[in-house]
């Protein structure tokens, strides 16, 4: 990559570590936003734990109000506030560094990040203090502060403007010619995020607006039904943004590790645009035990079109690890189905990150979350915890453990400053992977028994028709919170480390271990001159990993459909 | 090839490169995965028992808690002395509408209006919405949960196929009440001597105590 020539060299700072030319704009704005992210999470996290500790049966820490507002801020904090700034920070690097590219626009990147902050801060500050609570799905009828949506609505501007930032700079490099040949991966990645993003905060604007009006007493019937469908339209959509940006996380890291590309270019850019098809119609998933969707527009909405979101990941779940595991065979840990993986760097917290992510996210958020969305298994779970258990397998154990092993690496990159608390940080992806991994399947337990989630007392205590769940429900929530301390712990870890990283000095040298050579170089010279061609299977181990979690999907399936049958007749 | 996922691809053929067989038979093999969960999916639909598509009507906030007074005025039960059955510190009624008739469930904050009674094995159909904001309706042990939404009449007709008393609580927040809203349903049998106990209970009944 350092072959290309550079136009304005003066606009770059060539990392010596990585050979990596950064443009200097860029990788301010990635800083801020990245920086501002963790302070998010910060908020978010400790929130979280109140909000762990609360539902604790033997703890029960806070107040129902203040237990309310806790979920509310934290669900805000990290769902949105973390996620998105962290993706934004990182798009501005993805779109500029491997293509050595300058960031189109910087001033109106300020402005956004500007705006996002502010919008972000209204909204948390109207939370914590109590006008808005109402969750982060905030649906009318329930009522906030008008300042909240304002703030919701600054901050969705906010993150809609860098969007066409992204897009612009990709095009700018093109006419520029600041690279030969086709865009790499990880620019196409964050493409593909940008459109269902333009998509996404696009639909926020359209929900947000009328119900702020709403809020004011300018509009009188807001239709419950319709926020619903809008809101969902949206919310479901920026989980399609995080998974696209984690995907292009773990493609990425697979680079920086082994030196991996895809196994073949065609097949993971196809994927990701799979999502893009998917993007409107995957939505009423989240709508399937509503009143008012006909069974043909459901079967429509989560066969076609769920499947195609589906498809998208699955096979992004063969060719990520295959990339890995071609690379290392490739640099002859070749022996078995495994030596590929084993012999991989477990103490380096950004691989083991990027990999229990890859695992978790699959093993815990992909398998239920398919089988969720099935119409019919949906009325089995729908709204018990076992939906927060789903998704913090996907956006916790998933997304948000990609962005802390890749926040291990790039923020020595952009800072220049040495990993701080490397000792914390190699235990920070194991706690909060097997923590909230815990805390996940925990809740999945309880929400199959039926324990509601966004509850403060399951005892029913003060209720006027009081009821007990079982010991044994208890004990399910009681181990699921103790998953979410430690969960929680290692979420605390990474942030002392990360925010030491900032805080650090910067060094000449050294800041962070070089790039993997190119696996094809490596094994072009093993093989002296030409990569070898592989005969049969290329990635036989990622097809065994995923043949598993193929057949668990099976039998989780339909014993799913097993259970139902068993409950009453509903028509 | 000297590149990765993080480098331009050098060349422009890429486009045109085979699939090696590791991927050819992953993509096949999830696809038909798919497309047996749709048909399985769209089967259950006709053969299945339990599909909550259902229909729903939109109703004025007015006019549905009418209809779940007249019903509760029309059904109420009344005990041995002739007093109206009702449980509780606020007294919710307990109301028993014949087989195949329609069962109003208008949740407001923060409560469940009445404790139906239904028979085993017959259909009753259901009307569930809500008075003021979005609440969900969580039958347990059976774990059967549904989303109201005021303005919108969800109609699903419930066959019961177990006798005995059911808990319903709210799982979508409603406000700062929402653990407050715990209710109550009970399933009986007549014809086989499984009827209400009078002291919250069903005699012979097989679903009770803690969930
Ligand atoms: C730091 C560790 C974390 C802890 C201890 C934690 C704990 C919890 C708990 C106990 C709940 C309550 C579930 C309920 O009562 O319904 C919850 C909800 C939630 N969490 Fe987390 N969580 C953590 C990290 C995350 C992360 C990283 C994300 C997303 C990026 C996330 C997103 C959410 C969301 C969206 C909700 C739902 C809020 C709602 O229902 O409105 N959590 N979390
Ligand atoms: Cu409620």
């Amino acid at each position: 990559m350092a072959t290309a020539i550079l136009r304005n060299p003066q606009d770059f700072i060539t990392c010596p570590d990585t050979g990596q030319n950064l443009n200097k704009p860029a990788i301010s704005l990635a800083k801020a936003n990245i920086f501002t992210a963790i302070v998010f999470l910060l908020a978010g996290g400790a929130l979280g734990l109140l909000v762990a500790l609360t539902r604790w049966p033997a703890i029960h820490i806070l107040p129902s109000e203040l237990f309310y507002i806790a979920l509310t801020g934290h669900g805000a904090a990290v769902l949105l506030f973390w996620c998105h700034f962290f993706e934004v920070g990182v798009a501005y690097y993805f779109v500029t560094s491997p293509i050595n590219a300058r960031l189109a626009t910087p001033k109106i990147a300020w402005f956004s990040f500007w705006l996002m902050l502010i919008g972000a801060a209204m909204a948390t500050v109207m939370v914590l203090i109590g006008q808005a609570t109402v969750m982060f799905s905030a649906y009318p009828p329930l009522k906030a502060h008008p300042l909240f949506y304002v703030g919701v609505i600054l901050f969705a501007v906010g993150a809609l403007i860098p969007m066409f930032i992204i897009i612009a700079t990709l095009i700018k490099a093109k006419n520029e010619r600041t690279y030969t040949g086709s865009m790499p991966l990880a620019s196409f990645g964050i493409l593909i995020y940008a459109i269902i993003a333009i998509f996404t905060w696009v639909m926020g604007a359209v929900i947000m607006i009328p119900t702020l009006l709403w809020s004011m007493g300018l509009i009188h019937n807001m239709d419950a039904q319709m926020y619903r469908v809008v809101f969902w339209a949206l919310a479901h959509s920026t989980q399609q943004m995080n998974i696209v940006v984690h995907i292009t996380i773990w493609y990425t890291l697979a680079a920086v590790l082994f030196g991996a590309r895809p196994l073949n270019e065609k097949v993971s850019r196809m994927a990701f645009v799979l999502y893009l098809f998917a993007l409107q119609l995957g939505s009423v998933h989240h709508l399937l035990s509503d009143p008012g969707s006909s069974f043909a527009w459901r079967t429509f909405n989560t066969s076609y079109a769920g499947y195609l979101a589906v498809l998208g990941s699955l096979i992004h779940g063969l060719t990520v690890p295959g990339g890995i595991e071609l690379a290392q065979r490739r640099r002859g840990l070749s022996h078995g189905l495994f030596e590929w993986l084993r012999k991989a760097p477990w103490a380096n917290p950004v691989f083991s990150g990027f990999f229990l992510s890859l695992v978790l996210f699959g093993f815990l958020g992909g398998i239920t979350g398919v089988t969720m969305s099935n119409q019919q298994i949906n009325m089995i779970i729908h709204n018990t915890v076992y939906v927060p258990g789903h998704f913090h397998g996907t956006v916790a154990t998933g997304t948000t453990l990609a962005f802390f092993a890749f926040s291990y690496w790039i923020v020595p990159l952009l800072t220049r400053h040495k990993l701080a608390f490397p000792g914390l940080a190699r235990m920070s992806t194991y706690l909060f992977g097997l923590g909230m991994g815990t805390f996940a399947v925990f809740f999945m337990a309880a929400g199959h028994l039926g324990v509601p989630r966004r509850h403060w007392d399951i005892t029913y205590a003060d209720a006027s028709l009081p009821f007990q769940f079982s010991a044994t429900v208890q004990m399910l929530v009681t181990v699921a919170e103790i998953g979410a301390v430690i969960g929680g712990t290692g979420a605390l870890f990474y942030l002392i480390s990360i925010l030491g990283t900032f805080m650090g000095k910067t060094v000449e040298k050294g800041a962070l271990p070089p790039l993997a050579e190119p696996a094809g170089v490596v094994a072009a010279r093993l093989h002296g001159g030409t990569e070898p061609h592989i005969k049969g299977l290329e990635v036989p181990g990622s097809l065994v990993l995923c043949l598993t979690l193929l057949t668990f999907l099976i039998i989780y399936y339909f014993a799913q459909y097993k259970y139902l049958a068993t409950i009453w007749g509903i028509r | 090839m000297s590149y990765t996922s993080m480098d331009p691809i050098p060349h422009r053929h890429w486009w045109r490169l085979p699939v090696g067989p590791d991927e050819k038979i992953w993509i096949a093999v999830a696809y038909a995965w798919c497309l047996v969960m749709l048909v399985w999916m769209v089967g259950w639909f006709f053969v299945g028992n339990q599909n909550q598509a259902g229909e729903a009507f939109k109703v004025t906030l007015d006019g549905f808690s009418n209809k779940s007074d007249q019903m509760i005025d029309q059904y109420q039960l009344k005990d041995a002395s002739g007093n109206l059955m009702a449980e509780g510190e606020t007294d919710v009624p307990v109301v028993q509408v014949p087989a195949g008739g329609n069962v109003y469930i208008a949740a407001h904050q923060f409560e469940w209006p009445i404790i139906p009674v239904l028979e085993l094995g017959k259909t009753y159909v259901f009307h569930i919405s809500s008075l003021d904001v979005d609440h969900g309706f969580s039958l347990l042990p059976i774990v059967l949960n549904l989303q109201l939404i005021p303005g919108y009449d969800y109609v699903l007709r419930f066959t019961p196929n177990k006798t005995g008393v059911y808990r319903i609580t709210c799982n979508e927040y409603c406000g700062l009440g929402h653990h407050l809203m715990a209710g109550k349903l009970y399933v009986i049998d007549t014809a086989h001597g499984v009827v209400l106990d009078g002291k919250g209970g069903v005699k012979g009944g097989e679903i009770g105590g803690a969930i």
